[in-house]
């Protein structure tokens, strides 16, 4: 267990190091939440249609919300993990005492969590003083919503290192790492709150594994999931936060049966 | 100009050496921005029916063009991209030595071709969105339309010069930048009549970004009062801006000392 924080630690450290990155990302959030706010509005302005899956005010808390997890997302991977998987180094990994799924999750956590600490609470703090941002309905909804991202995390690192898994079978990574992005910012809701969906395909938004990342903590924080259910939501995250750890573990495992090192 | 596309094709072969992998970057960009960008769209319009006023199809004519546009500029241009990393490591100065305008070894260095999936998209859309507004191909409506392609193309071209441009000014992070670029394509997607009034007019004076897709579209469906002539050479001004953009890079480049290697 001590292997992996140290590992954890290092890596925070090494992307702590992008802070003017993040400076011109926040700006850029700004920018965009500004404009889908200015959408939304005008949507909403002739039309009463969508009123009764969501208010107004909710999908800009949800536009918000959206920007402030962004980091969240599975939307890359460990650049390392990569690297190591293409030059084959990924063997001296193997070499160290530890479980080779658990270094790569950890890798994973890190590069989820560090960015989201650093962007998500400058925009949380403009979004409330200067923009629109409402606070959580409710201080029970607050917290369910804290706890929600807490498990959203670990399930979007699930995926994360899914995904760096499927480095063993297509070395160049790039169609999935290409088209995962899309597919995670759409099936999460940011592009779209999920409310807001046609209802014939609401069944199947609703028990896939990215309204986990995005979705539950939202509808926890404007209301629309009464705290009271908040343990249901949560167990629906962290279900599928272990099948995805345990498929994970499964293919590393395959994985490593057909290791091909190539070079040396 | 035979030059130029010398290089062009010098690049562009040198994508096709992987047709297997150069096939799966373009479907999964295609597949990418349809579903985030068109079906989202789409989504938003089954719930709302209008956006002030604008039906479903009238929208994607303007996103067809803006996302058509840039599609073109970003092919096109992608070798400003990393002019700033060139400018620090002093590689810049290589073009320099060679008898050719630095502009146009810039513009021929890399033609990314991945980029068609955004095209081809927008395309569709366009030709989806048309058939249904019951346009013709050949028809003033399709030339404003072709205009307004092209007027765009130039303006985030123009953008992607400013943008490497810049950066003999300063060699700060310049991603800032991309609210112009990326923002652009997000903001000019839908009619501008619907940003408040700060907003239109930066992205119609500062930025033309309204004039190359907005207006032209805005008069041919007479949704503003502009008379025809007027939305029909409107998308000129993204060849102004473009100009604009190549005077700066030249200043630039005047005034350019080399980092040293």
């Amino acid at each position: 267990m001590k292997g992996y924080l140290a590992l954890l630690t290092i890596r925070m450290k090494t992307l702590f190091q992008y802070r003017s990155a993040a400076l011109s990302g926040i700006c850029a959030q700004l920018f965009w939440c500004v404009v889908q706010v200015m959408i939304f509005q005008a949507f909403y302005d002739n039309s009463s249609l969508a009123l009764e899956a969501m208010s107004l005010k909710k999908t800009i808390t949800f536009i918000w919300l959206g920007q402030g997890l962004l980091q969240l997302l599975p939307w890359t991977i460990d650049k390392e993990i990569e690297l190591h998987v293409k030059n084959g180094n990924v063997v001296y990994e193997l070499v160290r005492p530890l479980h080779l799924y658990g270094l790569w999750f950890c890798r994973s956590f890190a590069l989820r969590l560090i960015p989201a600490l650093m962007r998500s609470p400058p925009l949380f703090i403009i979004g409330g003083l200067f923009f629109d941002l409402s606070g959580p309905a409710s201080w029970e909804g607050g917290v369910a919503f804290s706890l929600s991202v807490v498990c959203s995390l670990f399930l979007s690192t699930a995926i994360t290192t899914l995904m760096a898994i499927s480095l063993f079978w297509t070395l160049s990574g790039e169609g999935i790492q290409r088209l995962l992005p899309h597919l995670a910012v759409f099936l999460s809701g940011l592009t779209i709150p999920l409310p807001l969906f046609p209802s014939w395909i609401q069944p199947f938004m609703l028990i896939q594994p990215f309204r986990g990342i995005f979705d539950i903590p939202c509808r926890l924080y404007t209301g629309i999931i009464s705290p009271s259910e908040t343990l249901y939501y949560l167990s629906f995250q962290i279900t599928w936060t272990v099948i995805l750890i345990a498929l994970g573990q499964v293919l590393m495992s395959r994985a490593q049966l057909r290791f091909v090192i190539q070079g040396g | 100009m035979k030059l130029f596309w010398k290089l062009v094709r010098v690049s562009l072969r040198s994508q096709m050496q992987y047709p297997a992998s150069f096939l799966m970057l373009t479907v999964g960009h295609f597949i990418g921005t349809a579903i985030n960008d068109v079906f989202a769209m789409w989504i938003l319009f089954d719930r709302f029916r209008l956006i002030k006023g604008w039906t479903f199809f009238e929208v994607a004519l303007i996103y067809g063009i803006v996302h058509m546009g840039f599609a073109l500029a970003e092919s096109l241009a992608r070798g400003f991209d990393s002019f700033s990393q060139m400018l620090k490591q002093g590689d810049f100065d290589r073009l320099l030595l060679r008898p050719i305008s630095p502009l146009l070894q810039m513009a021929a260095r890399e033609v990314q071709l991945m980029r068609a999936g955004r095209f081809l998209q927008g395309f569709f859309v366009l030709l989806w969105s048309g058939s249904n507004l019951s346009m013709t191909p050949f028809s003033l409506h399709a030339f404003v339309i072709f205009l307004s392609i092209v007027g765009t193309a130039a303006l985030f071209y123009g953008l992607f010069v400013g943008q490497a441009a810049i950066s003999f000014w300063t060699l700060e992070s310049l991603e800032i930048m991309n609210i112009t670029t990326y923002g652009g394509v997000q903001t000019g997607q839908y009619p501008m009549s619907i940003y408040t009034k700060p907003f239109r007019l930066i992205f119609t004076f500062l930025i033309p970004l309204s004039c190359v897709g907005y207006y032209p579209i805005a008069t041919l469906l007479r949704r503003e009062t502009f008379p025809l002539w007027l939305g029909t050479i409107a998308p000129l001004s993204g060849f102004l801006f473009l100009y604009g953009a190549c005077i700066l890079w030249r200043i630039g480049v005047r005034r350019y000392h080399s980092t040293g290697n």
